[in-house]
């Protein structure tokens, strides 16, 4: 449904997107992580033809957004980052304008926009003036607009930016309904927002794309992505940090907490051996007569592995 | 006094009537549909503000009180609003032009609503031709509001309204490549301001080397040739031409000529902008 082959973007000197590539197909959703100044808005502006690419193209449900740019264009829904909004119109009026201009047939117009007002829950506000709502219904009104014409193609700039905890889950399962039949691109730097409503994400970091899979794909390729904690009794401390080093399956243990006759320990396994090493862990606990009180599996966790991923930016900047 | 209300009637608001009607109708049936949105936005957007209401009752009470005070309407005692009447209008819109024209692209950039309509599937064209098109209805109000002058005249004397109302045509078509260079230098700043000095900077110059004394130092710098093709760019020698009565194709050629050009420039510069 979306297909961005080889895209870059310079301003100047400066190198913003660097040669990205993805196909998000119909009942995907998308996330795009990355720290700020990444190039998230600038890669989502250049697919919703807001901006020039450098180099690449983009193509929407087969139709390119430089050749045959009003079709693309009539297939996609936006959402900017920073929402922006006519504030001289009311609620209503202002999504009455954005079907028309979404060239929705003068007949349906009332029904679409019912259903958007509907949708992002604005039928207390629609006759408010826009400059008097609050940031929450401003954003819920712009993501109104992008799903004004039941787009097939959604790109959503940071959708839950400024709304409170529920209005966050409300959008978040919004986004997980809709991208059943739809093709989603959303962008955000929340991690939970990923693990709640994404079938897929992608990392990008200084431009490029330093990873891309499904978010348990992610979590594995963090350092504890498999790692074990455990809590064992019987011995002094060090001596069972020793046995469990011991081990085949461990590379690394990490103390953290002991006492004078048990210790807490966190086990970072051997390539491949994840799998195996609770099992190791336990027989040797059987073997050397240890109690254990705690034996827990890490799935490794997102945040992780994205300060590994982009850290590469900070550590520069702080050489 | 009836006779000068019938006058009035016939030879002012009936042509601007007609003329309004030709070009709803043109909107209505001719118009792309995207052109029509954003022009029914724009005019929304016009009269929810003040600004509209603001520039029309300045232009009046200016236009009306500089000509009766210091044009001499009265004192004149010819039935000829020339001299103390048109030769002022293009003054006045070289300032309110400009400001009824800034805001068309710039409040799109501070606003950010210009990522919003340029993702939308219409083209660059449609929405400077529609915003063009609103505030240039906002520009006729004021113009068609002027009509007691022509009552007034008409009840003085004997004018001739066919030369009264090309009056009213030149200082419209002055008032609307005004606002076309606005809609220029709207597109190239966000803050309304910068947009408005910059378009009256320019609206002088224009205006301003069509002036005796600019052309006769163009003559004297650079010979007969610099100071025609001087005065043939400046407006006020086509705003004379047409205000005498005398439709003359090369002067309506190059104010429409003019005109698209500045709304082709705001194009190119909205693309510019972007990448």
């Amino acid at each position: 449904m979306i297909e961005v082959r080889n895209l870059s973007k310079h301003f100047g000197p400066k190198v913003a997107v660097n040669n990205v590539s993805f196909t998000v197909k119909k009942g995907e959703v998308l996330g795009f992580l990355g720290p700020n100044g990444a190039g998230k808005s600038t890669t989502m502006r250049m697919i919703t033809g807001f901006l020039p690419a450098t180099q690449g193209d983009v193509s929407i449900d087969g139709s390119d957004i430089v050749d045959d740019e009003l079709g693309a264009k009539a297939k996609i829904g936006y959402l900017p980052e920073s929402a922006p909004l006519y504030t001289d119109m009311t609620v209503e009026t202002f999504l009455r304008f954005a079907a028309e201009m979404r060239q929705i047939p003068t007949a349906e117009l009332k029904n679409a926009v019912e259903k958007a007002l509907e949708t992002c829950f604005l039928q207390p506000v629609r006759h408010q003036s826009i400059d008097t709502l609050s940031k929450g219904y401003r954003h819920r009104t712009c993501l109104a607009q992008a799903i004004i014409h039941d787009p097939e193609v959604l790109i959503l700039d940071e959708p839950t930016d400024g709304l409170d905890p529920n209005q966050k889950h409300e959008v978040r399962s919004l986004i997980k309904r809709m991208g059943q039949e739809k093709a989603i691109i959303f962008s955000t730097h929340i991690l939970e927002e990923v693990e709640a409503s994404c079938t897929r994400a992608i990392i990008i970091d200084q431009g490029k794309v330093v990873a891309d899979g499904t978010p348990e794909e992610l979590k594995a390729k963090s350092e504890r992505a498999g790692s074990l904690v455990v809590k064992a009794k019987g011995l002094a401390a060090s001596g069972i940090r020793q046995e469990l080093e011991k081990l085949s399956e461990s590379r690394k243990v990490e103390t953290l907490e002991s006492g004078d006759d048990w210790v807490r320990v966190r086990i970072l396994p051997n390539k491949g051996k994840a799998k195996s090493l609770p099992e190791a862990v336990f027989k040797l606990a059987v073997e050397k007569n240890l109690v254990l009180e705690e034996l827990a599996q890490e799935e490794g966790r997102l945040d992780d592995v994205f300060r590994q991923i982009t850290q590469s930016d900070t550590t520069l900047a702080a050489a | 006094m009836a006779e000068a209300i019938w006058m009035t009637i016939l030879h002012f608001i009936l042509p601007l009537v007609v003329v309004a009607g030709i070009f709803t109708a043109l909107m209505m049936y001719v118009a792309p549909r995207e052109v029509r949105t954003i022009f029914k936005r724009e005019i929304r957007s016009f009269f929810t503000s003040p600004i509209a209401y603001v520039c029309v009752v300045i232009f009046l009470l200016i236009s009306n009180g500089i000509s009766f005070w210091f044009g001499g309407v009265l004192e004149r005692g010819e039935a000829d609003l020339m001299l103390s009447y048109f030769q002022y209008l293009p003054w006045y819109f070289i300032i309110l032009a400009p400001i009824v024209g800034m805001r068309l692209w710039s409040e799109e950039q501070r606003l950010g609503t210009m990522e919003l309509i340029l993702t939308m599937p219409i083209a660059p064209w449609q929405a400077i031709l529609g915003k063009y098109l609103a505030a240039s209805v906002v520009l006729f109000t004021m113009l068609a509001l002027s009509f007691p002058i022509v009552l007034t005249m008409n009840y003085l004397g004997d004018p001739d309204n066919g030369v009264i109302l090309s009056g009213f045509v030149a200082s419209y078509l002055v008032s609307l490549t005004f606002l076309a260079i606005t809609s220029v230098f709207s597109a190239i700043t966000r803050s309304q301001i910068v947009s408005v000095l910059i378009s009256v900077v320019l609206c002088l110059f224009f205006w301003l080397i069509g002036l005796e004394p600019v052309i006769s130092t163009a003559v004297n710098l650079g010979g007969s040739i610099i100071g025609e093709l001087t005065e043939s760019i400046s407006m006020l020698s086509h705003f004379n031409e047409l205000a005498k009565g005398i439709l003359g194709t090369r002067d309506l050629i190059y104010f429409f000529t003019f005109i698209a050009f500045c709304l082709f420039s705001t194009s190119v510069v909205l693309k510019l902008k972007r990448s």
